[in-house]
């Protein structure tokens, strides 16, 4: 995982939830790009089309709420999503999202859609270029840093050795 | 030393105690996937090299079976193939099973002071039983296939005490939803909720489930009601192995208590978008439905059947509106027959189908259209959950499904001539 990440900003607001990320008509297939075709597409259309790769998602209270599917991470992998910023998440999409090593992080950031925002996850900072302020979270735990680093698969295997 | 969660994760753990915050690794009694959350975990599963831990491993195909098409019929099948190359046994085939949550608790894996994963967020249903049961991702439920242990973050625990006789036609539905309704979808985020009071020990099973099975939608990881005779009755005959309960301690600490008074809970409906947008069902009787549906995990059982087919007796369903009836299980569905209960459906012009979890996600069986709207008494309201981005879906207990397919609008069934 890189140290420091740079990207543009989708702010989206509270309670956004994973029927909104992928819509359950699509939970067919288990492969990224072709979930991120169909990411935000009842909310958000234009999403899929426009986001790059290194985006960032900003979001307010509760993100991911709803419904266990992790296509919802799986899709916005497969769009190139580098991070989410939230004020809270809905705890299955969190651990979903630190187990397949897609960064989350707590924290109360103002930014709108269209803004550069880079994080430093060593230092636990978030600096919006665009309208040059800066803002601080709590770094997580050594226990998921180490799972969202590795991914719980790679987390898996070493057990498995263990036990063996 | 603790809350019934913070107990049962202490057991599981090998802990004496265990504090909110702490994250433990916690030996699982079962963990259940279904057809959706199933294909990326065998898909991980391969990839550990690993012998699956068989006799802990459930799989259920429930959303999208029967096949609704050929990308889930693939879906389904892969389930079918993983189930047949590891020999897993409890592997529940579209005939012989129903809805997941239903399925884990008639098939006796759900039981008192037992640590359940499922890769469905509705896992949080079977703490109507005294188990800590909490939803997962395909990934980690892959991982327990290998390794049958998971991490967990113990979580705080609400307490919540419901005191007090429930008006008529007021049901564990109209309790949760009116909880929900006072602390928001994110009101128990992270937190296990704790259920007491003589509301609570004098409800039937059946609504215990419904409010287990919603507090996901207050955000919680767990909704446990301490078990008692009722549960342990169910189990005669049923359950699998022997169960221990696990109950709080005197001293047990909780991040809050809140209290409720039955008298005041009404007969509640949940509007768009979301489970906590509550207002009385006698106050939207200006909103005219397209389809009522009456099924799901959350109330698709044989007490929710009765409840709405003594209100359909001798009616029939208002022209303008398609009901559907989805009995949770075969079970289920077989003693509705018994009962008469599906000959009064059909009478009254409902449809009635075997068990799916289908249009509750908008995925077939009764997906709506643009601008349509439909009362359910599923669980989740969200944009577009039963269809197009332009429908509605407003949530009820079985009752007011009932009642608002016979008048077409929104309806309190005790305004029902």
């Amino acid at each position: 995982m890189e140290e420091i990440i740079r990207g543009r900003v989708w702010k989206f607001g509270k309670n956004v939830d994973t029927d909104q990320i992928i819509p359950a008509e699509y939970l067919v297939t288990a492969d990224e790009k072709e979930l991120c075709k169909h990411a935000f597409e009842k909310v958000m259309p234009s999403f899929s089309k426009n986001v790059k790769k290194g985006d960032i998602i900003v979001a307010e209270e509760n993100f991911g709420c709803g419904s266990s599917r992790e296509h919802a991470v799986r899709a916005l992998i497969g769009c190139g999503i580098s991070c989410v910023i939230a004020k809270s998440f809905a705890r299955i999409f969190f651990r979903n999202s630190i187990n397949l090593g897609l960064p989350v992080i707590e924290a109360d950031v103002e930014a709108d859609t269209g803004d550069i925002l880079e994080v430093n996850f060593k230092k636990g900072t978030i600096k919006n270029i665009t309208k040059g302020k800066e803002f601080k979270f709590k770094p997580m735990p050594d226990f998921l840093m180490k799972l969202l680093s590795k991914g719980l698969i790679e987390y898996a295997k070493e057990k498995l050795k263990e036990k063996s | 030393m603790g809350t019934i969660a913070e107990e049962i994760l202490a057991k599981k753990s090998g802990k004496k105690k265990v504090e909110p915050g702490e994250i433990v690794e916690a030996e699982v009694d079962y963990v259940m996937v279904n057809d959706i959350t199933g294909l990326p975990a065998f898909k991980v599963f391969e990839k550990l090299n690993a012998e699956p831990i068989r006799e802990k491993i459930v799989l259920i195909p429930d959303h999208y079976v029967p096949n609704k098409d050929i990308a889930s019929a693939e879906q389904a099948k892969a389930m079918r193939m993983f189930a047949r190359k590891y020999g897993i046994e409890n592997y529940f085939e579209v005939g012989d099973n129903g809805i997941c949550h239903q399925i884990m608790i008639e098939k006796g894996f759900v039981a008192p002071g037992r640590l359940i994963v499922g890769a469905d967020s509705h896992t949080c249903t079977y703490g109507a039983f005294g188990a800590f049961a909490t939803g997962i991702g395909s990934t980690e439920a892959a991982v327990v296939f290998a390794l049958g242990k998971l991490w967990f973050k113990v979580p705080e625990t609400m307490k919540i005490i419901v005191k007090g006789e429930l008006k008529d036609y007021v049901m564990g539905k109209d309790i949760i939803l009116h909880i929900i309704g006072d602390i928001g979808v994110e009101g128990a985020l992270y937190k296990a909720m704790e259920f007491y009071g003589d509301t609570i020990e004098k409800l039937s099973l059946a609504d215990r489930i419904t409010i287990a099975n919603m507090t996901v939608e207050a955000g919680a990881k767990a909704g446990i009601i301490p078990p008692d005779d009722k549960v342990f009755k169910y189990l005669e005959n049923r359950v699998r192995g022997s169960y221990e309960p696990v109950y709080a301690t005197e001293d047990a600490e909780y991040s809050d208590v809140l209290e409720y008074h039955a008298d005041e809970i009404e007969p509640l409906v949940a509007k768009p978008y979301l489970p906590s947008n509550i207002a009385k069902a006698k106050e939207l009787s200006d909103v005219e439905i397209d389809q009522a549906y009456l099924g799901s995990c959350t109330n698709g059982r044989i007490e929710d059947l009765r409840v709405a087919a003594k209100i359909l007796k001798g009616r029939k369903v208002h022209k303008n509106v398609r009901l559907i009836v989805v009995p949770a299980s075969k079970e289920v569905y077989m003693q509705a027959l018994k009962e008469g209960l599906i000959e009064i459906f059909l009478e009254a012009n409902a449809y009635v189908s075997g068990p799916t979890c289908g249009a509750c996600l908008g995925g077939f069986m009764g997906v709506l259209a643009s601008d349509e709207v439909c009362i359910s008494s599923t669980n989740r309201n969200f944009i577009g959950r039963m269809g197009h981005k332009d429908s509605k879906v407003y949530l009820a207990n079985p009752a007011v499904v009932a009642a608002s397919a016979v008048t077409g609008r929104i309806t309190d069934p005790r305004d029902l001539k």
